[in-house]
């Protein structure tokens, strides 16, 4: 046993690191929420205004940079053009996307490379019914849904997360794709949790009050400190999913880096002051894109009940052998 | 990121699960918790069994008497033996964990060769003597005075809290040496002979009613200077040696414990109808996937120790937080399953849940931990 990644690993997550730094650093992450306002999508009060009509947040060069460094493609078979990766790896990549706030339907095109053309390669844009109900994100600049026949009809919804565009349709999730797509988005949060802890981090040593760093003040740092436990704990629980692949981690992972990501924003916020409660600073949006993802794929409630039964069955076999066992002896 | 395990690594946990099935149901009948005397000659027996089959000191140094074993197969080690009911290090976890590996680490040869071979024999028990009444977080502050008279040094001071003193050999014990340094710099750790004369034990209850630590008083108790383990006035560094295996690896059978706790508390809840309140439901569900995390967490810390040459890192204080939380969770837990039921002391998880409220003071109190995650991993800045 070594949890540790492996040198192939660091460098796949560090080349990943580099692309999106290089191409969406902060001032392309800011630029995409002015440009999402001013095409109407963002829901920032001021901007309310009705018509919706291109709504693009994917950067569409971007996207095919992606699928040409083998973002999409990675956990196809070589044979298939792919980069023939698993999914260990994947969420390496995912965790840097989610650092890096890269917006657009990630996970399903990543989820649909051989199953939708142009999704490997990134020529296309492919979102999924996977916030559970009538909403779907992306809809208005997706080439395809997943697992569904054509695209389906929708009406515009003001979003919360100025980079997720919401449209109200409807359509289902088609089997065989939960789990990844569980798994990639905890990933994501997983970025955006460890992202948060170095935006408080960084604050908290630079701002000063009383004639010190803020950081210096022990309520402060516990905050911190609590963001990274919870961040670590989500990190070693989206790890060991990806490697074993079983349905309840990856059910546990979702719950823990949901949580590492909701709530790390949220004390990032109360770290930043009155600056965390602005439009200006990038809190917000780590929050927002958060509590959109804990809606995707698996909700707490979900996950706790699926734990809550494989808790219930697994403990249910132990009563069974120990009877057989005390039957015997 | 491979959490397979070599054909190594499962002949011996091959090997292990054969030998516990074969030597557990010989054990005697488990001594009562507040039979003092009968917890050490059980807990001492059984360490004379893992010693006769080679298990014993698994993780130390091969040159200190261990089997220097990887700290995947003590991982496998802990695992194996909390899975299958055998008993707990008890008695001899200072030894074990703390006193044992810090003589393996900075004592002498003579040292070694005196107090090694005992504690993996299962002959004596060590104690803890770290705080004082007047020195609990703030450890450095430590007063009991050390006074060197020929080859002998002349203690005198008090400590508290001590686990295990009633039935110790031995006491690791913090003194000041020069009270002129600076705090951190006139402190120096003896081995202390609890028969010594001058050395008086008054135990103190825990809440959970029995008498789990105790006071010791120490009145002009001669320690021979050859005890001293380390350099006069370093004993701090040598302390911080021994805190990074407490914080390290002291609870990792206790997680494969807790989610066999969870097993039993979700068929007592199905047993009596309260699986059935989806509120409860959902909350043992995260538990079951918060301890999953945590024995993830417990490989992930294991593979970078073992990357690292053995000695545990500050990872150690991450662990910690998250796992004493989730106990005293677990077996608050645990009461909402058993309703009323709960208030009775019969109930095994009642105790359980009054010994889980320490979980956040002993071994540094959770302030402390994320005060050393903030600062020594985090960077930020020091509190004054
Ligand atoms: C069951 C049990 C077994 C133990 N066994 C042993 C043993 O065998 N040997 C031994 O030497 N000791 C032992 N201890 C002692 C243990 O290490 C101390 O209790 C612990 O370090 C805290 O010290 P204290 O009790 O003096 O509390 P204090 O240090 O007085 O702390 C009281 C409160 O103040 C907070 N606080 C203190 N300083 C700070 C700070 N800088 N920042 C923020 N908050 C702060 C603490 O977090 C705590 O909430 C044991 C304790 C328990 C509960």
């Amino acid at each position: 046993m070594d949890f540790r990644l492996t040198e192939d690993q660091r460098d796949l997550r560090a080349g990943i690191r580099d692309l999106l730094a290089g191409r969406y650093g902060r001032e392309a992450l800011r630029e995409s929420v002015r440009a999402s306002e001013s095409s109407g999508v963002a829901s920032s009060g001021a901007v309310s205004s009705g018509v919706v009509s291109s709504g693009a947040v994917v950067d569409r060069r971007l996207w095919r940079e992606l699928g040409e460094a083998g973002f999409f493609s990675l956990r196809l078979p070589e044979s298939e053009g792919g980069v023939g990766l698993g999914l260990p790896e994947a969420v390496l990549v995912f965790e840097e996307a989610g650092r890096a706030l890269l917006p657009g339907p990630l996970v399903a095109t990543h989820l649909a490379a051989g199953a939708v053309p142009g999704a490997a390669s990134g020529s296309a844009v492919v979102t999924a019914f996977d916030l559970g109900g009538p909403l779907v994100a992306y809809l208005g600049e997706a080439d395809a849904v997943l697992g569904a026949e054509g695209l389906p009809a929708g009406e515009p919804v003001r979003s919360v997360d100025p980079l997720t565009p919401l449209w109200r349709s409807s359509g289902v999730l088609p089997s065989g794709y939960r789990e990844a797509g569980a798994l990639l988005t905890a990933a994501l949060q997983l970025g955006s949790a460890l992202r948060t802890v170095e935006l408080a981090v960084r604050y908290a040593g630079e701002r000063e009050q009383f004639g010190q760093p803020i950081g210096g003040f022990q309520a402060v740092k516990h905050l911190c400190a609590r963001m990274l436990v919870r961040a670590e704990v989500a990190r070693t629980a989206v790890y060991a999913a990806a490697v074993t692949g079983d349905a309840a981690e990856i059910a546990a992972a979702k719950l823990l880096a949901d949580e590492a990501a909701v709530r790390g924003a949220r004390d990032c916020l109360q770290v930043h002051g009155g600056m965390g409660f602005t439009w200006e600073a990038d809190v917000h949006l780590h929050l927002k894109r958060a509590w959109v993802r804990a809606e995707q794929w698996h909700t707490a409630p979900e996950a706790e009940e699926l734990l809550a039964a494989r808790l219930g069955a697994e403990a249910e076999e132990e009563a069974v052998a120990e009877a057989e066992a005390a039957a015997m002896g | 990121m491979d959490l397979a395990h070599t054909e190594e690594e499962q002949e011996f946990r091959a090997r292990l699960r054969a030998w516990l099935a074969k030597v557990l149901p010989e054990l005697p009948a488990r001594p009562s918790p507040d039979d003092w005397p009968g917890r050490r000659a059980y807990d001492l027996g059984w360490q004379r069994r893992l010693y006769d089959a080679g298990y014993a000191g698994l993780h130390w140094p091969v040159d200190a008497g261990g089997r220097g074993a990887t700290p995947t197969q003590h991982l496998i080690f802990l695992e194996e033996t909390e899975r299958a009911g055998a008993p707990y290090v008890g008695a001899n976890f200072v030894g074990l964990l703390h006193a044992g590996p810090t003589i393996a680490a900075e004592g002498t040869a003579e040292q070694r060769a005196r107090w090694l071979p005992p504690v993996l024999r299962g002959e004596e028990v060590w104690c803890q003597g770290f705080s004082e009444p007047g020195a609990g977080s703030d450890l450095a502050a430590l007063r009991t005075k050390a006074v060197r008279d020929g080859d002998a040094y002349v203690v005198t001071g008090s400590k508290i809290w001590t686990s295990h003193a009633e039935v110790a050999d031995w006491c690791e014990l913090l003194v000041r040496t020069d009270p002129a340094a600076p705090k951190h710099k006139g402190i120096s750790w003896l081995a202390m002979p609890m028969d010594a004369p001058g050395v008086t034990v008054r135990p103190l209850r825990t809440l959970a009613g029995s008498a789990e630590f105790a006071e010791v008083f120490l009145d002009e108790v001669r320690v021979p200077v050859a005890n001293r383990v380390g350099a006069e006035n370093d004993g701090w560094r040598v302390t911080m040696v021994t805190l990074s295996f407490e914080r390290g690896t002291a609870f990792v059978g206790e997680v494969v414990a807790c989610r066999r706790t969870l097993g039993a508390l979700a068929r007592a809840a199905k047993a009596n109808g309260r699986w059935d309140d989806p509120v409860l439901r959902r909350r043992l569900g995260r538990l079951y996937g918060e301890f999953g995390a945590l024995w993830r967490l417990t490989q992930w810390n294991v593979s970078e120790a073992q990357g690292s040459g053995g000695v545990p890192g500050v990872g150690g204080s991450v662990f910690k937080l998250a796992y004493s939380h989730a106990r005293q969770e677990l077996y608050d837990a645990a009461a909402e399953v058993l309703g009323a039921g709960a208030l009775s002391l019969e109930e095994e998880w009642t105790l359980e849940r009054l010994s889980s409220l320490s979980y956040t003071i002993a071994a540094g109190t959770s302030q402390i931990q994320r005060n050393i995650v903030a600062e020594r991993i985090l960077g930020l800045p020091k509190g004054r």
